[in-house]
């Protein structure tokens, strides 16, 4: 046997990389120049001061600096390339955006940059951008203005902008559509999404996929004129002229319509009009794409979404440390424990799932193939990712977790006794967490021999599609604990949300507010597709009758029994229609009955609205949500606005345009907020009382 | 027609100048037949601590929902999550396999990296046919015995559902000739040399249950020695009715509990027993089934055969400086093994030669063994083996014996059913009787058994244990 500690792999798998070979001429802070024996350039971004690259204005500054210098070192070709290990350029860095208010000042900043990524496409040499990780936004718009591009097994390549309600502003328009299939193209840039290596090459996107280790034999092949390409496609010719593109557009737009309405998110539309009036005219595509991209940048929806953007990174910061967990096991193979397993098990952990009843693990295990099936890329990864899925029939894993989570059902009682049998089998130092969506963590700790271990992951349904996961502490949690549990959200790549133990938390508190005033609504005889349109209407994915459904209406019921058990909210009483729904198993989607009727797709049955909404509609369904949020902050449920708004965005998909809730408020004004509160409590009932928080909201942050 | 079974092939097991040969090879040649194994045992005591097996499932005229490496897997990772030591921790993987398939070359080296026991792990794959699974336990045990290894996985993994269509020979030459044909005219010539019945597949299976060099596929070898032992078409009805009931018992008894681990399909199936039980067959059923095997004449029916079945086991091996380190309780302890061979065409009363072997080289007497599981190949092979100990002519000049071995009572044999009612997955069989042979013990509380196999091409396989 060998003698050492490490294995052979892990030695030898760092030397894989190759950033740019022969001695280095120029060296700036972010960029530096070498050239190799056979006289190629190599120009390498080196971002200072962080882990991943962007483009910075900076950056752009020195590569024009840069380019200025490559025709100096008689180079006969030219690589662009990333030293860094996650990707090649992530995209703009969007903190250059941020608070940008003037169009002029943003179309100068662009058509800057543009003349800089020109100056790149006009080399007189052959330019090859060899891609690895991410390659977003303009960093797909600098390979672009390269004559190759050359990729690595595990490269991604997209046009994201459009979640940050813009469209690619540094020629990605017009170098994409006149590239590959347009199309194929604009429904890249429409919909947002990365493209896998193998896609991208045979999209026409990049010309080759290759490993590492032929890098340099490929970029020579490259550069000698030698290397195949097949781009471009019948398509192309045909969506030159005007009239296809226009019949193309409507399609788009139709397309557009049922995701994102026009009101809410313009983005998209505007790069539908970009392209039916300028496709096939680079240089006036150019020109339109400047002045669309620096409207937009402004625009509120923009600003928002890029809001929520930095959400997301806060929630991600605060999930960087180490978790030091490699294997979980889940009690409880219900939908909500079941998709946890299947996701921890995607994400490469050992998963044990254990349930009483064998039938419902199977289940479980089926339902996680069919989801391996569509999200994962190759068959070796859905392999994998099964075998890591262990269905626990002998309840074996507890003692071989670094941390249990249980996921049965919704009762005070079954839970403990369920702690009750595990926690005596748990090994040393592991963690206990419990996916309770409203009981106070201080009633589960108690008997419980180590109190400091527990704590509260609270799940979103979906689990592969909802973002957010609470992370519930109480009076007795380690900070050890909370930091570990932190961490593993971060490793499963779900955003942690910190929040107090208090009944409902943050998220299902909101909600009920929500979700309960539906309920009234519906008893006063007002048909629930306008209930849902007036809620759609404010930017919400879903209509909060829809939501209740999605959830179960057996675990909304249960919440908000329990609510209106623990908390002194003003919550409306429970209608009885409620019960004996769920009493009749008419629990939502999930028994293809609920308030709604389903489809074999698992899609409503809605009747068509005759009438909108009422204007009071979307203040009744929304203020009593933003009434609770306010009761949240003051209660110090969550700690500040920014992590409320990110919870509400990634937990329930509130109208992330608006910037999430209390940034709504903010932007409505505290005032109008409590004005409109007060009316409402006049007309409604006391419900509708604003919560003491607003005193301190209005007099600002 | 099979020569009778005579002294010359029994013989050749006593013959010391090749045990001596076979000796100098010990053990990863599988066959280790020392003749001083009682004064040998000297080696490290070897203990059985656990082990697990997926249900046997019933091939269903289509591949099952399982691989090879699929089966062993399903059964593997439950029964490494209830070890307390880490699945690295493993010294080598040993897996049986018969039929391994293509895309899972080196099952054991396959399984072994699925299961997460880690890339520094070895692990190989044995095949002797039927004895597979029992061979992979046999070079554990020799490996241990002799200090070079101290925690060893050995498992038997089969999925005959999957076992391949094979092209007949015919076909493969002409494929050869028509990939290599250079010009169009040779091409052509060769096109026009396909014939339609080169496109009838051969089913794999059936070629690997037939033995090359009698011809005799396994059921004739039972019919043979079916009728010299003059085993009726009932007696074999009425044992292979006994053995469903038995399974059938165990199934509601939970005897299983902690041996079978149900497994699950990709997609979301259940698979929790042995499925190829049939509580409410009785004689009158299986007298209604026509022979297969030598149509029409014939006794062996599909009826009183094993069934063609998917499943996998393992077994955890250990010293005794392991069980220390690992804090493990044995379930047995591994005193003695064997491996016998004869004339192909009498196969099925291997068992008897093995088995007879053990005893007499420890000294036991028939009353001395509280246990057997024999595997059911065919109940006339198990039946002729009973038969065949209580030949006089035959215990006294194939085994050597003074008299007649005796009687080896039903209530001492294949307790909870065997493989004509839960199938003969051939490369996980003799791993399941050894695994059970100990779980059964244990729960009987008896204190010895021997766990026995008869192996298509002439040979068999006996392992003895002890209550730890």
């Amino acid at each position: 046997m060998p003698t050492g500690n490490t294995s052979v792999w892990e030695t030898l798998a760092p030397r894989n990389a190759k950033f740019g070979p022969g001695t280095v001429l120029k060296a700036f802070t972010h960029w530096r120049l070498s050239k190799g024996p056979d006289d190629i350039g190599w120009l390498v971004l080196d971002r200072a001061n962080e882990s991943a690259n962007t483009l910075s204005e900076a950056v752009i500054a020195e590569l024009d600096t840069m380019l200025a210098e490559i025709e100096g070192i008689g180079a006969k070709g030219l690589v662009i390339r990333s030293a860094k290990k996650g990707g090649f350029i992530a995209g703009a860095d969007i903190r250059d955006f941020k608070g940008a208010t003037e169009v002029r000042e943003v179309e100068e900043r662009m058509r800057w940059a543009h003349e800089i990524i020109d100056r790149l496409a006009a080399l007189a040499i052959p330019t090859v951008a060899v891609i690895h990780g991410y390659c977003l936004g303009g960093g797909l718009e600098i390979a672009l203005a390269c004559k190759y591009r050359i990729a690595l097994s595990d490269a991604r390549l997209g046009f994201p902008e459009i979640r940050l309600g813009l469209h690619p502003g540094l020629g990605g328009t017009f170098r994409l559509t006149a590239l590959i299939d347009p199309i194929e193209a604009m429904t890249m840039m429409l919909t947002g999404k990365t493209v896998h290596a193998k896609k991208a090459e045979a999209l026409g996107l990049v010309d080759a996929v290759i490993e590492e280790r032929h890098v340099e034999n490929a970029v020579r092949a490259a550069v000698a004129g030698e290397m195949k390409t097949d781009r471009g496609s019948w398509k192309s010719g045909v969506l030159g002229l005007a009239p296809t593109r226009q019949l193309a557009a409507r399609r788009f737009r139709a397309e557009a319509e049922k995701r994102a309405p026009k009101q809410h998110y313009p983005a998209p539309y505007r790069l539908i009009d970009l392209w039916e009036e300028h496709g096939g005219d680079a240089n006036a595509m150019q020109k339109a794409e400047i002045t669309s991209f620096s409207e937009l940048l402004v625009s509120d929806t923009a600003q928002n979404l890029m809001r929520v953007f930095f959400l997301r990174e806060k929630l991600k910061d605060s999930a960087k440390g180490e978790s030091d967990i490699r294997h979980v096991h889940v009690i409880g193979a219900g939908t909500m424990g079941g998709d946890i397993a299947a996701w921890c098990a995607a994400r490469g952990l050992r998963v044990t799932l254990a349930d009483l009843d064998h039938e419902i693990i199977a289940k479980a295990i089926g339902r996680a193939a069919e989801f391996y099936d569509k999200k994962l890329h190759s068959n070796i990864e859905r392999r994998d990712a099964l075998d890591r899925l262990i269905p626990d029939f002998e309840g074996r894993g507890v003692a071989k977790a670094d941390l249990v989570i249980e996921a049965v059902v919704e009762k005070t009682d079954v839970k403990r006794k369920v702690f009750e049998g595990i926690a005596p089998k748990m090994k040393e130092g592991a963690i206990l967490a419990t996916n309770t969506s409203s009981i106070p963590l201080e009633v589960l700790r108690e008997g419980l021999a180590f109190p400091d271990r527990l704590a509260g992951l609270h799940f979103f349904n979906p689990v592969a599609k909802m973002e957010l996961v609470e992370v519930v502490a109480h009076d007795q949690a380690s900070q050890a604990t909370l930091d570990r549990v932190h961490g593993f959200c971060g490793a499963i790549d779900r955003l942690p949300a910190a929040v107090r133990s208090a009944p409902g938390f943050l998220v299902n508190r909101a909600l009920t507010a929500y979700l309960t005033e539906a309920f009234v609504m519906i008893d006063e005889g007002t048909p629930k597709e306008i209930i849902d349109r007036a809620a759609e209407d404010f930017g919400m994915p879903m209509g909060p009758i829809e939501l209740a459904d999605r959830v179960g209406l057996d675990i909304g019921l249960e919440v908000v029994r329990m609510l209106k058990d623990k908390l002194e909210d003003p919550i409306p009483e429970i209608p009885a229609w409620l019960e004996e729904k769920v009493e009749n198993g008419e629990t939502g989607r999930k028994a293809g009955k609920g308030l709604y009727a389903y489809d074999d797709k698992g899609k409503p049955k809605k009747a068509s609205v005759t009438s909108p909404p009422g204007p009071e509609m979307t203040d009744r369904l929304l203020l009593p949500m933003l009434n609770a949020c306010v009761r949240c902050l003051r209660e110090g449920i969550v700690e500040d606005e920014e992590t409320l708004d990110g919870a509400m965005i990634f937990a329930t998909g509130f109208a992330p345009f608006r910037g999430g809730p209390m940034h709504y408020a903010r932007s409505r004004g505290a005032a109008d907020i409590v004005g409109t509160l007060k009316r409402l409590e006049q007309r409604h009932g006391p419900r509708f009382a604003p919560d003491k928080g607003w005193e301190a909201l209005s007099e600002g942050p | 027609m099979a020569q009778p079974p005579n002294s010359a092939a029994a013989t050749k097991a006593k013959n010391p100048s090749r045990t001596a040969k076979a000796a100098a090879e010990v053990p990863i040649a599988g066959g280790s037949r020392s003749p001083n194994r009682t004064a040998a045992s000297s080696g490290r005591p070897v203990y059985l601590v656990d082990g697990a097996r997926t249900p046997f499932l019933r091939a269903r005229n289509k591949p099952g929902p399982f691989t090879p490496v699929d089966l062993a897997l399903q059964c593997g990772r439950p029964l490494l999550m209830r070890q307390p030591f880490s699945p690295d921790e493993f010294d080598i993987v040993i897996l049986g396999c018969v039929n391994v398939i293509a895309d899972e070359m080196n099952p054991a080296r396959v399984g072994s990296l699925r299961l997460g026991m880690g890339a520094a792990m070895t692990a190989f794959t044995v095949q002797i046919n039927c004895g597979s699974g029992m061979q992979s336990i046999d070079i554990a045990y020799r490996a241990i015995e002799a200090g070079r290894a101290d925690l060893i996985l050995a498992g038997g993994t089969e999925a005959l559902s999957h076992a391949p269509l094979v092209l007949r020979q015919q076909a493969v030459e002409w494929f050869g000739g028509f990939a290599t044909a250079k010009t169009p005219w040779a091409k052509a010539t060769a096109l026009a040399g396909l014939r339609p019945e080169m496109a009838r597949p051969v089913v794999g299976l059936e070629r690997g249950l037939t033995d090359p060099i009698t011809d005799l596929n396994m059921g004739q070898t039972a019919e043979v020695i079916g009728h010299l032992f003059g085993i009726t078409r009932e007696a074999a009805d009425a044992y292979a009715l006994e053995s469903h009931q038995r399974l059938a018992r165990a199934q509601n008894e939970g005897f299983f509990a902690g041996e079978v681990i149900p497994t699950v399909a990709r997609d979301g199936m259940l698979y929790d027993h042995d499925d190829g039980v049939r509580p409410d067959t009785s004689m009158d059923k299986l007298a209604k089934l026509e022979a297969v095997f030598e149509k029409p004449y014939g006794n062996v029916t599909a009826g009183n055969s094993s069934q063609v079945t998917d499943g996998a086991c393992w077994v955890v091996l250990a010293s005794e400086e392991a069980m220390n380190r690992h804090k493990l309780a044995p379930l047995a302890r591994i005193v003695d093994s064997e491996w016998s061979a004869l004339d192909p065409s009498v196969m099925g009363l291997a068992p008897t030669l093995c088995s007879t072997e053990i005893m007499k080289r420890r000294r036991l007497s028939r009353e001395d063994i509280d246990l057997w599981e024999l595997n059911e190949a065919f109940a006339a092979q198990v039946l002729a083996c009973l038969a065949a100990w209580e030949d006089e002519e035959y215990c006294r000049d194939v085994l050597g014996l003074d008299g007649i071995f005796g009687r080896i009572e039903r209530d001492r044999l294949n307790v909870d059913g065997g493989a004509i009612s839960l199938g003969h997955p051939v490369g996980t069989s003799g791993n399941r009787l050894v695994l059970h042979l100990a779980n059964a013990m244990r729960r009987l509380g008896l204190k010895r058994g021997i766990a026995t196999e008869c192996i298509g091409g002439g040979q068999g396989g006996a392992m003895l244990l002890e209550a730890a």
